[in-house]
């Protein structure tokens, strides 16, 4: 075997494939053969490695040394500085928002350092195309452990001292679900993975997916010895063809392998998964319509009681766990619950994944210690709100979620405490807004994703959040009257108190909690006819302020639409009939002139 | 000892067996939980949260007629939370589409929905209707679909599916779309809808009528007769429509056997020969060539004499032919007949046809 002495680990997930990841893969490894170089090192595709906003993303190793925005044009100096003179590329270094220092090495970028790995101890770390890469990390040692030599009531029991609550966003005790699932009689039993992520802004499980596809079949391995489950299936919404295709070749692998279907590891035990690919309903994440989805039958929520666990798919005792769930399984099972449960609150034990996203500088994955403050989570690992705006609200648990305002910004990561600010901790979406960012319109955009996505079966989700988003809408276009107000919370109230599943009870989430915290803009556009924010364009006027402005005439310059008069040593003149409300003058006005 | 199953609905208790819903136990003892989307006979859904009650302890306000009675379970079936829950969602499907035009609707009087916006004293005026989102469906002879005037219970979904199997319909896209819908959404006589009629007499309000309901009598309106379907042996039990000495409309019994309400499309739709004026309501003996009036005894006496002085000469000369519209036990009679008296094996029925 020949010496690989730099490994090249190179992102291949959804994020950096879009940045041109494939591409820059295809330049590399043909300059390696150029310069006789693939023998000694390596260009491995891992699966996502978070940090998306600057992608494509490689990481040198055993240096560590971590690339950044990556282009084909980069190589030739890359392979020539780096690869073969040893001399590291400053310029593609990550660099700090606030000093401008350029910092070589992953270990001391904030965005990592400030994370802990537990569900993605994998990520970026392996192929995850290749099987033995995955047990060489200890892969498929937990379900070895759980299958060989603990029983189902060992298996549930390290589960509930690990504390793990569920992932989805419920929180609901991993454990507990399992035991009951076992305690139900019956002979057939399913195992399902909840891979159906929908949420604007979430893409946690599609990067565990993409990047550690063997830790979810372990995982459900460990869940099926525990409840006595012999067929099991990974729900998995289609768009994702990449976690798919992953997922694929890791079944084949394992298969192969012995590590899933008859017999596992000669334990007597049979397992065996399937994927079924979710048509594109968001409601097919709810359980009970993913469970029905899934027999063949529109993706229609159903009421609980009975609960899956008594009767689920096919009206067989099922449990349904999320992909971040099962990810963490195999680790507690090998390391033991009260590992698990060593770092976290209270309540919320090990860790939890956010995709953070919108308007924050590090957009991308990461994984953090429950009990970390919001605050660290959006200014040291997130690295800020860009474009020097001020932070205004973080959207905790997508359109079933609420808004955290700046406020409450010390609230510590816990289903509990998140759940006093009026937010839920949800799957893991965190959508920041900065303060050009109106509440009101962003209710108003989750209500139509949520109307949208209403499997209509419910009165008060078919139609009450129709005339929510009717009243909303009516808000945002400056014909708001006051008793909308009250009409907005009744109705908000009565969806969510009498709705028959939990998309339904809790689309109401996003109008409640930005009443409570911003009913200031709610005011301002009903009684002022304004947009705080300047996003409501029925609402907005510009004009120059003539004491504020300078007569530089940027704003006349930057107008794409010929709407302001400006001579030199003139206050410029807004046409508000010519006005198209772009916001290009109001952004390049240096003095504040424009409002 | 087994300990009491007890439930506390509206402050006092009763007694409940395993799996009894809240509905089930509140109905036995006389408290009027409203419902709409209720179907008698097939699975609960859920979906119109009319029944919705206050259970203790719990998050939300629960369907009663979809949760189970536990022990020590505390209900209220109408407090101040309940009714504001039940008015708004009433208050939502009167304004879903078009429910302002009682006074020319086919249902009047026999709709649900109005019944309960009378009890809740709901107008339906929060919110401005949302018209008509699908046009109305009238190409068949039987049933016209009015989707403006549905309220998406899903009633018509279960008795296809659930009482009727037949499964023609289904709900179909989603949120303020969502549409009652065949498969490919094809208008009924292209589905594989066999036009029993089910769906049309469990709908609640005005979304399935009889095809020519705005042009008749409504049901409120008529006498109700009872009686047992011609068509057939089963003997399904049915409730004719009369106004005016006319059958204007048939409904299946719910209360009765063999049926329990359900009818197929003869028995349903097939009645209208009984105002016919092309019906014959005499017998004819044809005489040279031309059928003239003549009385049952004359009739009857022909008919006799003619096949006995028949089946003297050639027993086999005369056939028996029977339908599917007498009983069993008329069948019965009529095959003894034939092989008794007229000395024949030539039986057959319209059935073998």
């Amino acid at each position: 075997m020949s010496k690989v002495r730099m490994q090249l680990m190179l992102c291949g997930g959804t994020g950096c494939h879009a940045t041109g990841s494939k591409l820059f893969q295809k330049a590399l490894d043909e300059e390696l053969v150029n310069r006789g170089l693939s023998e000694e090192i390596k260009v491995i595709e891992t699966g996502c490695n978070g940090f998306c906003a600057v992608g494509p993303v490689m990481l040198v190793q055993p240096e560590g040394i971590f690339y950044q925005k990556l282009s084909v044009d980069d190589i030739p100096e890359l392979v020539e500085e780096h690869f073969l003179k040893g001399r590291p590329v400053p310029r593609l270094f990550f660099q700090e928002q606030k000093s401008k220092e350029k910092i070589p090495h992953i270990d001391d970028i904030p965005f990592f350092s400030n994370q802990v790995y537990r569900a993605m101890r994998n990520k970026g770390a392996i192929d995850p195309e290749v099987i033995d890469e995955y047990i060489a990390r200890d892969g498929y040692f937990g379900s070895a452990k759980a299958l060989n030599e603990m029983s189902s009531e060992n298996i549930i029991d390290e589960m509930l001292t690990s504390g793990l609550r569920g992932r989805g966003g419920a929180g609901f005790p991993t454990g507990l679900k399992w035991k009951f699932a076992n305690s139900s009689p019956g002979e057939e039993k399913y195992v399902l993975c909840n891979a159906d992520e929908g949420d604007p802004g979430a893409f946690m499980d599609r990067s565990i997916l993409e990047s550690d596809p063997h830790v979810v079949l372990e995982g459900m391995t460990i869940a099926a010895k525990a409840i006595g489950a012999t067929k099991g299936y990974i729900y998995c919404r289609t768009e994702y063809q990449l976690a798919i295709r992953r997922l694929n070749i890791a079944i084949a692998q394992a298969k192969e392998y012995g590590l899933l279907g008859e017999n596992i590891l000669g334990s007597g035990f049979n397992f065996d998964v399937e994927i079924y690919q979710g048509a594109g309903a968001f409601v097919c994440g709810e359980e009970t319509a993913l469970m029905r989805s899934i027999e063949g039958k529109r993706g229609m929520p159903r009421p609980r009681p009975p609960f899956p666990a008594l009767k689920g798919l096919w009206d067989k005792p099922t449990i349904l766990n999320n992909v971040e769930s099962f990810a963490n399984v195999p680790q507690i099972i090998l390391q033991g619950g009260e590992w698990y449960a060593s770092i976290g609150t209270e309540k919320s034990k090990g860790t939890k994944v956010f995709a953070l996203s919108g308007d924050i500088n590090n957009i991308g994955l990461v994984e953090v210690p429950m009990g970390l403050p919001l605050r660290t989570l959006i200014y040291d690992i997130g690295g800020g709100i860009p474009k020097k705006r001020k932070f205004k609200a973080v959207q905790l648990g997508g359109p079933s979620g609420g808004c955290v305002p700046e406020q409450h910004l010390d609230t510590v990561i816990d289903y509990e405490e998140i759940a006093k600010v009026g937010a839920i901790m949800g799957s893991g979406g965190a959508i920041v807004m900065d303060n050009r960012t109106c509440m009101v319109d962003m209710a108003r955009f989750f209500m139509d994703f949520i109307q949208d996505e209403s499997c209509g079966k419910c009165t008060p989700c078919r139609e009450g959040t129709r005339r929510i988003l009717e009243i909303l809408e009516r808000i945002c276009e400056g014909k708001g009257v006051e008793s909308d107000l009250k009409s907005l919370e009744e109705l908000c109230e009565v969806t969510s108190s009498s709705a028959l599943c939990g998309l339904g009870q809790t689309a109401a989430n996003p109008v409640l909690s930005t009443m409570r915290f911003f009913m200031d803009e709610y005011k301002a556009h009903i009684f002022d006819k304004t947009c705080p924010a300047k996003t409501c364009q029925a609402l907005l006027k510009f004009t120059v302020d003539p004491e504020k402005c300078k007569k530089c005439g940027l704003c006349f310059k930057a107008c794409p639409a010929d709407a302001i008069t400006w001579k030199k040593k003139e206050v410029a003149v807004i046409d508000t009939d010519k006005c198209v409300k772009c916001m290009s003058c109001y952004d390049a006005c240096a003095f504040d002139a424009i409002d | 000892m087994e300990k009491e199953r007890n439930i506390t609905i509206d402050g006092r208790e009763f007694r409940f067996s395993e799996g009894e819903t809240i509905l089930t136990v509140a109905k036995r003892n006389h408290i009027d939980i409203p419902t709409l989307c209720h179907l008698k006979g097939t699975t609960p859904t859920g979906a119109c949260r009319i029944c919705v009650v206050e259970v203790e302890g719990a998050r939300t306000l629960m369907t009663s007629c979809t949760v189970p009675a536990t022990v020590g379970m505390v209900v209220r079936s109408e407090s101040p939370e309940v009714i504001r829950s039940r008015r708004m969602t009433i208050e939502l499907m009167l304004t879903s589409g078009r429910h302002d035009d009682c006074l020319v609707c086919p249902s009047s009087g026999n709709c649900r929905l109005q019944e309960l916006a009378f009890r809740y004293k709901v107008k339906g005026t929060t919110f401005e209707d949302t018209g008509v989102k699908y046009p109305m469906e009238s190409v068949n002879p039987f049933i016209l679909r009015d989707f403006s005037k549905c309220i998406l219970c899903g009633r018509c979904v279960q008795a296809c599916n659930e009482v009727q199997v037949n499964e023609a319909i289904d709900m179909g896209y989603r949120g303020s779309a969502t549409k009652i819908i065949t498969k490919g959404d094809v208008a009924l006589k292209d589905s594989d809808c066999v036009f029993c009629g089910e769906c049309v007499q469990v709908c609640p309000v005005a979304a399935l009528v009889p095809k020519d309901a705005r042009i008749t009598p409504r049901l409120s309106e008529m006498k109700e007769v009872k009686t047992t379907c011609s068509y057939c042996g089963v003997g399904c039990q049915m409730n004719l429509h009369v106004k005016n000495n006319r059958v204007w409309q048939v409904t299946g019994c719910e209360e009765s056997a063999p049926n329990y309400g359900s009818l197929c499309v003869k028995g349903r739709y097939g009645f209208d020969f009984i105002a016919s004026d092309k019906r014959l309501t005499t017998p004819l003996i044809k005489e040279n060539g031309t059928f003239r009036e003549a009385s049952w005894d004359e009739a009857l006496t022909l008919t006799a004499k003619r096949l006995k002085e028949i089946s003297d000469v050639q027993s086999d000369a005369t056939g028996l032919l029977t339908s599917a519209r007498i009983t069993n036990e008329e069948n019965y009679i009529a095959q003894k007949f034939a092989r008794t008296v007229l000395k024949t094996n030539n039986v057959d029925h319209c059935a073998r046809l």
